[in-house]
């Protein structure tokens, strides 16, 4: 049974359908890109399957259940959890309470405060600083390890590189590489093609609300996918769900 | 005809036949005196004021987004500035009007200040301005404290001019008031008003003077509450800053707008007519009026937060006197051959309040 | 004169106590309760009812009254604010305020006009006082009211920043969307808060009762009260409220010694001018006058 399956979910923003019918399905320990241009619903379906969105149709199963008009809250409590764009950091608090917080779901599991310092070395002199004093790798890295708290079974990763330099970029991606090999399932969001495809095994390109492509990273062509992100490419590989 | 292009019109048919309807009831209600008794001219009198308070602070609540319970401010400045000129001299009919020209006045170095706050804030802050200014009124000799005075001047005239003359002169008000207030949600100052009332930011990063606008609404509100509040001294004679000062007053305009419709022309006359209807039946019991009347409003703004007309005009695109523009969009052929579109085809640039 | 002053910081404790409740709600819901007053004049004749009819004395009612004021709180969030709040920032206002008139009007019916008191029931302690050095006489219940209201904002204080239901609260306040995606229920962490605010009201009212008198429609009164001491004291932390207290009260001290009725109008008038100082150095056009910051560094 896979971790996660998408069975042709549509979300709409008012009258504007920013996800339109999207299959897919993730199975344990697999990390899934999600690409393609900004407005090709992306983030869309990602808060949809955190529930910070509630569909129009179509199901979100996780774990066997399905997720329809469950709350982002008790999706947290089921093992679903979402670092979202912006970070999102509750900048107010410290960096130690902004962890603790990801803990009020109530999973049992290995995360600790200890550890994601131990996983985020650079937030260690910072774990009692204001979250909305820190540089923008120490948010992306509270924001991340708020996140694992959790324990979760899926973790969400909406745009880790948005508005970091290249070097942080790194180092955030280090950190992720041993989350995978942790055997964590991982979706993420990523503007960049090369990172996307190197870190997944598996990528599905998004356009105007739809899956334009679906396949394995190793054996995507940049090329193909490319033209995908563009819509050179409309279902060429089918559509078919990953 | 392009079948493309929509249809861009103002009112409908029956808000041309409503314009005549208003027309011909003013010159009714004109008349009526004649037909009525002294306790029913009397009655009719208080109508024209609650719908004069009603719509005042509908404007500033319902368009312009300011929602107060402080707006006895003015309904007992008016009362209390009719006092001291009438005091001073001047003819207390005359000190009405004068004295309602001072509240608005009054209230524009107030709305610079209070202007400022948003929301819950505004609505509190307007109450201790209330408050306060209730306290210094009681400061003044004149008024002696909550013992209060009258309008003694008005007692050379004899019983039955004077209840002729304030009759027309609330009914004139409420006219004048009303049509002002068309006038404006109708011209450039509307459109803005709408703006604000769908969404202030956007409304403000489009160009729209939202400070501007709102002040101008508060300023006639004060007004007209103002015009309001010394009618109702010229009715009663008597003058108990207690009673002036009472927040009653701004949970009559509440109850009234929330139950006609806020934010619609029409809500704050049709619920001024229900509460009009309700104080003559249910007056009498007393506490358990007033327990009804707030009950009510707490179940409206619940369930009902459009109050009864916004609720029909919704259900069945309703508009007698159209303060909007409204846009058909244009229907297929075979829809067209009656030559009317269905509400649901109607959209107008009324949004929610 | 040194006495007037003690009396007027004194005084300022039941302030912060009326106060603290209403700037909580807003600073977790942006909900301004305009039943606030009201509510706490509710407690205060639950606790005469309970005092006058039972022959439970006011201290030991508290203990009935404030869990159910924590209930009302709770169905009050539930049932009126949450549902009211999503048709915008102006509904709730006007849900509450017709609430404050059905409350107001229920406790004439019930209780008549007549004004009341708790001093009868708390024995000697209404009028008792301690004498400090230099011939001061302080009122044992001023002193407890104060005391009360220090514990109270202390433990609120800790209880946000220690606990994870706290924290829960902190992080609705600031981000309800991103609050939930974290694991916060905030429906729950909202309740609570209201419920926690009622509480802290039921207080208000006891104290209410005890120092002074109350009569069904004295609940006006104690939310303008309660809504200068929050905005004088800021958008600091939880104790700012209590400086807006002793502020307002030491206004008003000295109003009513400019003036035999200058007492309320020294606190009106000492809000507009704190108001006016803030709103003209803050420059921004002031979108949460009476938000606190609940973190541990102002």
């Amino acid at each position: 049974m896979s971790l996660l399956s998408v069975e042709d979910l549509v979300v709409r923003h008012g009258l504007l359908q920013a996800v339109r019918g999207v299959s897919f399905s993730v199975e344990r320990g697999e990390t899934l890109a999600l690409v393609g241009a900004n407005g090709a619903g992306k983030t869309t379906l990602l808060r949809a399957i955190a529930g910070a969105h509630q569909a129009a149709s179509g199901r979100v199963v996780f774990d066997g259940a399905d997720l329809s008009g469950v709350p982002s809250h008790e999706r947290v409590r089921k093992g679903v959890a979402l670092v979202p764009e912006g970070r999102r950091l509750f900048v107010q608090m410290t960096v130690e309470e902004n962890l603790l917080l990801g803990r009020t779901a109530g999973r049992r599991g290995d995360w600790s405060v200890e550890r994601v310092l131990e996983t985020f070395p650079n937030l260690k002199p910072r774990r009692h600083a204001k979250a909305g004093h820190l540089s923008g790798g120490e948010q992306q890295a509270t924001a991340i390890g708020r996140a694992l708290m959790s324990n979760p079974d899926l973790l969400l990763l909406d745009e880790v590189s948005l508005g970091l330099s290249p070097l942080v970029v790194d180092r955030v991606y280090a950190s992720l590489q041993g989350l995978i090999s942790s055997g964590t399932t991982i979706i993420l969001v990523e503007q960049d093609l090369n990172r996307a495809l190197s870190v997944s095994n598996k990528v599905i390109c998004m356009l105007e609300g739809r899956i334009a492509l679906a396949g394995d990273s190793k054996n995507a062509s940049r090329d193909e996918v490319t033209k995908a992100y563009f819509g050179l490419h409309r279902k060429a590989a089918g559509g078919v769900p990953a | 005809m392009s079948a493309a292009s929509p249809v861009i019109e103002r009112g409908t048919a029956a808000s041309r036949i409503a314009g005549c309807g208003v027309a011909i009831i003013i010159l009714l209600l004109a008349l009526a005196p004649q037909f009525l008794s002294a306790g029913a001219v009397d009655r009719m009198t208080a109508l024209f004021i609650y719908v004069i308070l009603a719509a005042m602070w509908n404007a500033l609540a319902g368009f312009g987004g300011l929602v107060s319970v402080g707006q006895q401010v003015f309904f007992g400045l008016g009362a209390y500035f009719a006092i001291r000129l009438a005091n001073a001299g001047l003819n207390p009919f005359v000190s009405l009007f004068v004295s309602a020209v001072i509240v608005g006045a009054v209230s524009w170095p107030i709305s610079l200040f209070m202007l400022r706050l948003r929301n819950g804030e505004f609505a509190i802050g307007m109450w201790v301005i209330a408050a306060l200014t209730h306290l210094l009124v009681n400061l003044d000799r004149l008024i002696q404290g909550e013992t209060g005075t009258s309008l003694i001047s008005l007692n050379v005239y004899d019983a039955s001019t004077r209840r002729l003359t304030i009759y027309w002169l609330a009914l004139a008000s409420m006219t004048a008031l009303l049509a002002v207030l068309f006038g404006l949600l109708r011209g450039s100052t509307g459109a803005a008003i709408r703006a604000i009332r769908d969404n202030e930011d956007a409304a403000a990063s489009i160009g729209v003077r939202v400070t501007g606008t709102k002040r101008l609404l508060f300023v006639l509100a004060a007004f007209g509450i103002g015009v309001a509040g010394a009618l109702w001294l010229a009715t009663s004679i008597t003058f108990q800053p207690k009673t002036y000062f009472s927040v009653q007053w701004t949970a009559y305009m509440i109850f009234i707008v929330l139950v006609g419709g806020i934010g619609t022309f029409e809500g704050a006359i049709l619920g001024a007519l229900i509460f009009f209807l309700i104080e003559t039946w249910f007056g009498g019991t007393g506490v358990w009026y007033l327990i009804g009347l707030g009950a009510t409003a707490l179940i409206f703004s619940l369930l009902l937060p459009r109050g009864l007309w916004g609720t029909l005009e919704e259900r069945f695109g309703w508009r007698l006197l159209s303060v909007g523009y409204r846009v058909r969009l244009p229907v297929n052929a075979s829809d067209t051959t009656g030559g009317t579109a269905s509400p649901a085809q109607v959209t107008t640039s009324r949004e929610k309040a | 004169m040194t006495n007037q002053i003690v009396q007027g910081i004194l005084l300022g404790g039941y302030y912060a106590l009326i106060a603290c409740g209403l700037s909580f709600m807003f600073s977790v819901m942006r909900i301004i309760n305009l039943a606030h007053g009201s509510l706490a004049v509710l407690s205060a004749f639950a606790l005469w009812l309970l005092a006058s009819r039972f022959h439970i004395p006011p201290f030991l009612g508290l203990a009935i009254v404030l869990p159910l004021m924590a209930v009302i709180g709770w169905a009050l969030q539930r049932f009126l604010l949450e549902r009211s709040a999503r048709g915008g920032a102006l509904l709730p206002i006007l849900t509450t305020f017709g609430l404050a008139i059905v409350i107001d009007n229920v406790l004439f019916e019930q209780f008549g006009a007549d004004t009341r008191s708790l001093a009868p029931f708390i024995g000697n302690l209404s009028y008792d006082s301690w004498e400090w050095p230099g011939s001061l006489y302080v009122g044992k219940l001023a002193v407890i009211i104060f005391v009360a209201a220090v514990v109270l904002l202390g433990g609120l204080q800790l209880f946000l920043t220690r606990t994870g239901l706290g924290r829960s609260i902190r992080a609705t306040s600031e981000d309800p969307d991103t609050a939930g995606l974290v694991g916060v229920d905030v429906r729950r962490a909202n309740a609570i808060a209201a419920a926690i605010a009622m509480v802290t009201v039921g207080l208000a009212g006891a104290f209410l009762g005890m120092r002074a008198t109350f009569d069904p429609y004295a609940g006006a009164t104690q939310l303008l009260f309660a809504f200068e001491a929050a905005v004088i004291g800021g958008a600091g932390s939880l104790w700012g409220t209590l400086i807006g207290g002793i502020v307002l009260a030491l206004a008003q001290t000295l109003g009513a010694k400019v003036h035999p009725q200058g007492f309320l109008i020294g606190g009106h008038v000492a809000f507009l001018i704190v108001l006016f100082i803030r709103l003209y150095t803050s420059g921004l056009g002031l979108r949460g006058l009476l938000r606190f910051s609940t973190g541990k560094v102002p």
